[in-house]
């Protein structure tokens, strides 16, 4: 069963975002990483780029299949995490704490509570499974 | 129609794979991970469900004759517990299906395993051929359905299988055949496979696969035997520089352009496509397959995905993958013969960048030869 930490704020598309201010923590879900398996390449947004909500903003690729990484909210990007684009294996091992990805200063803050809570993402994932 | 599956889905559920659908079957796509899969095959070994695979027999008085017109590997040089991989070619010379023909030890008969995707295809290719040619007594019988096959791979393959035979594995040299019992249950064990490592290829009858699966694994745990999925046998066969129907092979494409002259046995007469096949031996095919590896980092390069040599297209990605054994990106592409050549620079376009490839010779992954019981 893929972990669902509370606390977080979560997406259809399996990122995760941690609100830290007036800066959301943004990374992929341990679902995402378990259903893509190893992961071997990331491509992130640079510093200085702004992103909008539901945006593609970068690409994470698997041995199987390559996917886009969505922005959860819009903002500035402030920080990109190039320790796990140098080792994008990382983010099978600790989705939720060291492969974190991108760091982005809000510009809509109250884009956040249209994210789902653990609570509704676990339904989410549950409605998921019954489908496929 | 729904997706078929082989009589070992329930075991593969039970150790955890995730499935996907191909060529018209619900198959395990991985296990535990398609890297630690594939290196458990390069470092100890692992159990492959084959079981989508085609397994077609060819018998009959003028069966030798009806292989020599369809295929263009020799096989009248097949002695009997010999294979021979080779080809159905069309009239231009383009590649049907590849194929593995093995002349069945104790019997007349010849055992052509297919392509999973192609085995309808290829039973009416047969057939329609047989009966362009009613002057030869042939028999065609389609054992897909009553045969279950297994793949064990890797260097630890013989002394697994070992455990399970009385069968002195350590006399069957590659591309060998041999008709005997592994755990008390009749069984072809062919020394070929799929992956660049040494190991065997077991046919059984359907209802005993599932039997034959958990004696393999059982004998094999200790030694760090793991089941293999399609993910893995895939990156396996690239490394090893092996092609795929419907990537490096289809029937726009000659076993020539794709670096396979070795399969067409010139000497040996008329079989169909020679005539296509001669005249690009003497003018030099148009295309050649080639390997590669990207020089920066990029993605993967995935199948159909354009190829620029001095910044004009002239190919596309054939297969491309992270290789696990080499920490590399790598892939083979099919591209005009001018641009190919070991040492040149290509450029693969990965979703919208143009990322840096070199060209490399083939196969990119060789076992040691210490492990290996070729004769």
């Amino acid at each position: 069963m893929a972990e669902v930490r509370d606390g977080l704020r979560y997406t259809r598309t399996h990122e995760w975002v941690r609100i830290e201010g007036d800066v959301a923590v943004v990374g992929v879900t341990d679902f995402a990483q378990s259903e893509l398996g190893d992961i071997t390449y990331l491509e992130l947004p640079e510093p200085g780029t702004t992103v909008k909500q539901g945006d593609s903003m970068g690409v994470i690729e698997s041995v199987k299949a390559a996917s886009d990484i969505y922005a959860p909210v819009s903002g500035e990007v402030i920080e990109a995490n190039t320790a796990v684009v140098d080792s994008p294996e990382v983010v099978n091992k600790s989705p939720y704490d060291d492969a974190w990805l991108v760091k982005i200063k809000l510009s809509a803050p109250e884009e956040v509570d249209r994210l789902m809570d653990a609570e509704a993402y676990r339904k989410f994932l549950a409605e998921t499974a019954a489908m496929a | 129609m729904s997706p078929k599956v082989t009589p070992l889905y329930e075991r593969h559920r039970a150790l955890g794979a995730r499935f996907i659908e191909f060529a018209g079957w619900t198959m395990p796509v991985q296990y535990e991970g398609i890297i630690s899969e594939h290196l458990a095959v390069r470092t100890r070994a692992g159990l492959f469900d084959l079981g989508h695979m085609g397994q077609v027999i060819v018998r009959g008085k003028d069966a030798l004759p009806f292989l020599q017109y369809l295929t263009p590997n020799d096989v009248a040089a097949l002695s009997a517990g010999k294979a021979q991989y080779s080809m159905f070619l069309n009239s231009s010379g383009g590649v049907v299906d590849d194929i593995i023909v093995y002349r069945v030890p104790d019997t007349a008969e010849y055992l052509v395993v297919v392509n999973a995707a192609n085995t309808e295809k290829d039973l009416e290719w047969l057939n329609d051929h047989r009966s362009q040619h009613p002057e030869w007594s042939v028999e065609i019988e389609d054992m897909s359905a009553r045969t279950g096959m297994l793949a064990l791979q890797g260097p630890l393959a013989e002394p697994i299988l070992h455990y399970l035979t009385s069968f002195d594995l350590g006399t069957l040299p590659s591309f060998g055949i041999v008709r005997t019992e592994v755990a008390g249950i009749a069984t072809l064990v062919a020394r070929t496979g799929y992956t660049g490592e040494d190991g065997f290829e077991c046919y059984c009858p359907i209802e005993r696969v599932v039997d034959l699966w958990d004696a393999i694994l059982e004998a094999g745990q200790p030694l760090g035997l793991v089941p293999v999925g399609l993910g893995a046998r895939d990156t396996l066969r690239i490394e090893a520089g092996l092609p795929l129907y419907g990537n490096e092979l289809s029937p726009e494409i000659t076993p020539l352009e794709a670096g396979l002259g070795w399969v067409i046995a010139w000497h040996k007469g008329a079989f169909l496509g020679r005539e296509a096949l001669e005249r690009q031996r003497d003018q030099g095919p148009p295309r050649r397959l080639v390997g590669f590896e990207l020089v920066e980092r990029g993605g993967i390069p995935r199948h159909g995905y354009p190829v620029q040599f001095e910044s004009v297209v002239v190919g596309t990605v054939t297969s491309g993958t992270v290789s696990p054994t080499l920490g590399k990106t790598i892939g083979m592409a099919l591209i005009a013969r001018r641009a190919a050549a070991p040492g040149r620079p290509l450029e693969i376009l990965i979703r919208d960048r143009l990322v840096k490839a070199v060209q490399v010779k083939l196969p990119f992954y060789r076992r040691s030869r210490s492990t290996s019981r070729s004769v």
